[in-house]
Parts: C-alpha cells; sequence; structure tokens
C-alpha cells in the first residue's frame, strides 16, 4: 500500500469539511494510506512569504522534516501548501548555502533538514501511484452528461521550476482526471486565470473582479460546476458569488466542487458523508447526476 | 527628456538593496519589455498595478515611493509574469522583497498584520476554532494532530519574525 504523511494545512481543517473528507475517502478507496503526523505547522504560503521570505522558507523546511523523520513522502490537498513546501523543498535541495543557513535556523527547534523527501500534489498521487486506467476501473458512478470547468488555480502549476505538476501553460492532468470519472471536460476562456483568491481581505474589489470573470466564462461556456484543487479557489469563487450576488446584482448559480468531491461521487461514497452542506452554492444537481 | 531625468536620479543603492535579498537578485536583468504587465491579470483590471512599472521605479531608486505605495500589496500572487519574463526575473519574488522591506519599515496592511499574529499565537494562518475540532468525529473525520507551534515560535524567534511583530505592534 502507498502512504503517505498528509500535509493537511490550516483552511482545510478549519473551514472545508468536504474538501478533508472526499479527499480521504477517495485516496482510502485508491489504496493510498494518509499518515497524520504530530507538531505540523502552517505551511507559511505567500502571505507569510511577503512578511518574511527565509521566515518562511525556514517554516516550511521545518515541516518537511517531520516527513523525513517518519521517512515518508508528503502530500498535499491544497495548492499554498504545495507552493510553499515544494518551493522550499527544491530551493535547499539545490543550494547547500541555503540549505546550511536555514539549518542553523532550524536547530533551534532541533532539527535538520536533510532533502531527502518528496512533495506531491494528490493529482501526481492518482496518475503516479493509482493510475488512470487502475482508476478508471475503480469508478462506480460515472458522472456521465456532467460537464466540467476545470479550474487549476495559480499554485498547482506555478511556479513550475518548483511544482512541477504539468506544463505551466498547457495543462492537461485535471482535464484527463475529470474525464477518467466518465465526465466532460470543456474548455472556457482564460482558464488558467486566477481566481483572485489571495487579494481577498486585501482588495476585495479586485479579488471579485477576477472570480467573476472567471464564473462568467465558465457559465457561458455552459459548464455545470468548476472543479477546484485549492482551498483558496474554492472560497473565492464559492463564498465569491453570494459577494458578487449582493455587490454586482449577477446570480451565477454556478457550483464549486473540488476534484476529491468529483471522485468520492464516482468511486460511489455515500453523498451523506461528504459534509456538502460546506458549499454556499449548492451542488445538488450534480450529485442527482451522479445517482 | 525623461530619459535624462531617469540617469539623473538613479539610486543604485536600493536595487542592491533588492539584489542582496535572496527574491530580488535577478532585477537588473529586467529590459522593460512589458511581458509581465500583459500577462498579469490584475494589471488589466485597475491602473494600481503595473509589475513593469513596480520594477523600474525600484532600479530607479524610488525606494520610498515603492515601499510605502499600494502597488506591491496588489500583486496577486500567481507567477504568470516569472513563468514568462524572458529575462528569467523573478518578478513575484521580487515583490515579496519588496513587500519584507515595506513590513520591516512598519508599512503593513492590516490582514498582513493579523496572518503574523495568527501565526505566531496559533502556528496557523487560519485557526481552527475549538467548535470546529469537537465537531471532526461526528463528520467520521480522524481527530486533529497537535501544532507544532512551540518549534514554530523557536523558529519565529531565530529569524527575527517576532521582533518584526513587536516593532508592527509598536507603529499600530
Amino acid at each position: 500500500m502507498t502512504r503517505y504523511a498528509l500535509f493537511l494545512g490550516c483552511t482545510i481543517p478549519a473551514r472545508q469539511p468536504n474538501y478533508e473528507l472526499s479527499a480521504r475517502k477517495a485516496l482510502a478507496k485508491l489504496g493510498v494510506k494518509l499518515v497524520d503526523l504530530e507538531n505540523m505547522t502552517c505551511c507559511a504560503p505567500p502571505p507569510v512569504q511577503s512578511i518574511d521570505y527565509e521566515t518562511s522558507f525556514a517554516i516550511a523546511a521545518y515541516n518537511i522534516c517531520l516527513a523525513e523523520e517518519a521517512d515518508l513522502d508528503l502530500i498535499t490537498l491544497c495548492s499554498g501548501c504545495f507552493e510553499s513546501l515544494s518551493v522550499a523543498n527544491v530551493g535547499l535541495k539545490a543550494s547547500e548555502k541555503l540549505k546550511a543557513k536555514i539549518n542553523r535556523t532550524l536547530s533551534r527547534a532541533g532539527k535538520e533538514f536533510l532533502g531527502s523527501k518528496e512533495v506531491k500534489h494528490y493529482l501526481q498521487v492518482l496518475v503516479e501511484d493509482v493510475g488512470i486506467e487502475n482508476l478508471k476501473q475503480k469508478v462506480s458512478k460515472p458522472l456521465s452528461s456532467l460537464k466540467v470547468a476545470a479550474f487549476y488555480g495559480c499554485h498547482a502549476l506555478r511556479p513550475s521550476g518548483s511544482v512541477r505538476l504539468d506544463d505551466p501553460e498547457r495543462p492537461s492532468i485535471l482535464e484527463n482526471l475529470i474525464e477518467a470519472l466518465g465526465a466532460e471536460s470543456i474548455e472556457y476562456r482564460n482558464k488558467l486565470k486566477c481566481c483572485g483568491g489571495l487579494l481577498r481581505g486585501y482588495s476585495d474589489e479586485i479579488a471579485l473582479d477576477l472570480a467573476r470573470e472567471k464564473l462568467a466564462n465558465t457559465s457561458k461556456a455552459g459548464a455545470d460546476c468548476i472543479a477546484t484543487l485549492c482551498p483558496f479557489c474554492f472560497v473565492a469563487l464559492d463564498i465569491g458569488q453570494l459577494q458578487i450576488r449582493s455587490k454586482f446584482n449577477e446570480v451565477y448559480n454556478m457550483p464549486i466542487i473540488h476534484y476529491s468531491e468529483l471522485l468520492s461521487l464516482a468511486l460511489g461514497v455515500d453523498p451523506k458523508e461528504l459534509a456538502l452542506e460546506t458549499h454556499k452554492v449548492k451542488v445538488d444537481k450534480i450529485i442527482s447526476k451522479s445517482l | 527628456m525623461q530619459y535624462l531625468e531617469e540617469e539623473k536620479s538613479v539610486n543604485l543603492t536600493f536595487s542592491d538593496e533588492l539584489r542582496q535579498k535572496m527574491l530580488g537578485e535577478t532585477i537588473n536583468l529586467c529590459y522593460q519589455c512589458g511581458t509581465c504587465a500583459s500577462s498579469c491579470p490584475v494589471a488589466k483590471i485597475t491602473p494600481s498595478f503595473n509589475p513593469r512599472e513596480v520594477i523600474k521605479l525600484s532600479l530607479l531608486g524610488k525606494r520610498d515611493e515603492v515601499i510605502s505605495g499600494e502597488a506591491i500589496w496588489l500583486c496577486c500572487s500567481c507567477y504568470n509574469c516569472d513563468e514568462r519574463c524572458p529575462q528569467k526575473v523573478a518578478i513575484s519574488l521580487a515583490m515579496y522583497a519588496l513587500r519584507n522591506i515595506a513590513f520591516r519599515e512598519g508599512y503593513i496592511p492590516n490582514i498582513y498584520s493579523e496572518f503574523a499574529s495568527a501565526i505566531s499565537n496559533d502556528g496557523r494562518i487560519v485557526k481552527v476554532s475549538k467548535f470546529i475540532e469537537k465537531k471532526r468525529p461526528t463528520r467520521g473525520l480522524p481527530p486533529l494532530q497537535p501544532t507544532g507551534v512551540d518549534a514554530l515560535r523557536k523558529i519565529l524567534s531565530a529569524t527575527g519574525f517576532n521582533k518584526l511583530q513587536l516593532k508592527e505592534e509598536e507603529t499600530s
């Protein structure tokens, strides 16, 4: 059985039980064992990188040390965590000088970064460890007739020198995984453009403008839902729709659903076990199509 | 004329300061082609942010203008510009470097001081409430493992992050 140390992060346990439950259940059904390690912390994503970049490296490296001690590679669900842990892991493996510097900091917390482990996105695990053909065979409730707008967000793909999930300009991993569930992956304008999630709280106006464009483009293309990978994209587009409704009087009623939720539904997980009430924009029509 | 004016006012100290940071070391390679601005989702919707302009002002040594301004905080960290820059300037990282300097000098947007406090207090930038934590078993989720907040505080103290926060509290 494939085993990984799960890096859960902050936003998922704090706000998105729908993401955590669907990821845990789907990965368990596919034979991927997740190990919950003690003493993990925030991954130190862009908001922390913005305050002090060196600290963010040290925090990310500290968390990687915990996986090294447990002799496990890390699996991430949140794209923010994937980015910050990958940037530190790749950056420290590439520079002895930087590694020595960060290790001086880590020694204060009794840790040493060795550079012996990998940070993986769960989509990589689905493709590399489970395999698309194997996944197709495990689908018991194909999502046929569902039109899905794949949305990668930013940090699953960029900076591509560190995150290495797929081609940053022409990715296909998410579309392939959507089609593996029997659904149709549809194209739409400006698919790879940012959702504005990280500007929420600083400039809600710009953040909502970006989210609004994503909703308009996917609606126009006839999507039944937008499949997300990142909890920040989820918030920007799901809760964002309520804000867009009150601010611009525009109603999209576009379900935002994490890929792991589509995966769970297709693998036959009971929708009642998935905390789907977390969604502000209801996903009933997706569930009825999957039953 | 503008060129002469720029040449006269160039202050290399600031670009040197940025180059010494682990993030701003590539900005001197910028030849102002504007690929970053045309790839930037934020620049498309507001005139308040243009990555090419931020880099230009930084190279011209307009330190105060850049550090105290709003622009550096309007980058959405999508990394499109870094991917596409023909000179391989790490533009998003330069934005982080500029924000790091701004933070040290007390130009701190509220949301960022909240992030800084949350990480030192809880070890997480988004706190998991007791209520949510207690609900986990009823949802079929395993108990949440303890957070390594003690180790984290040692790291924050070693890098001087804690002092940054003190400074921020004094300023506010």
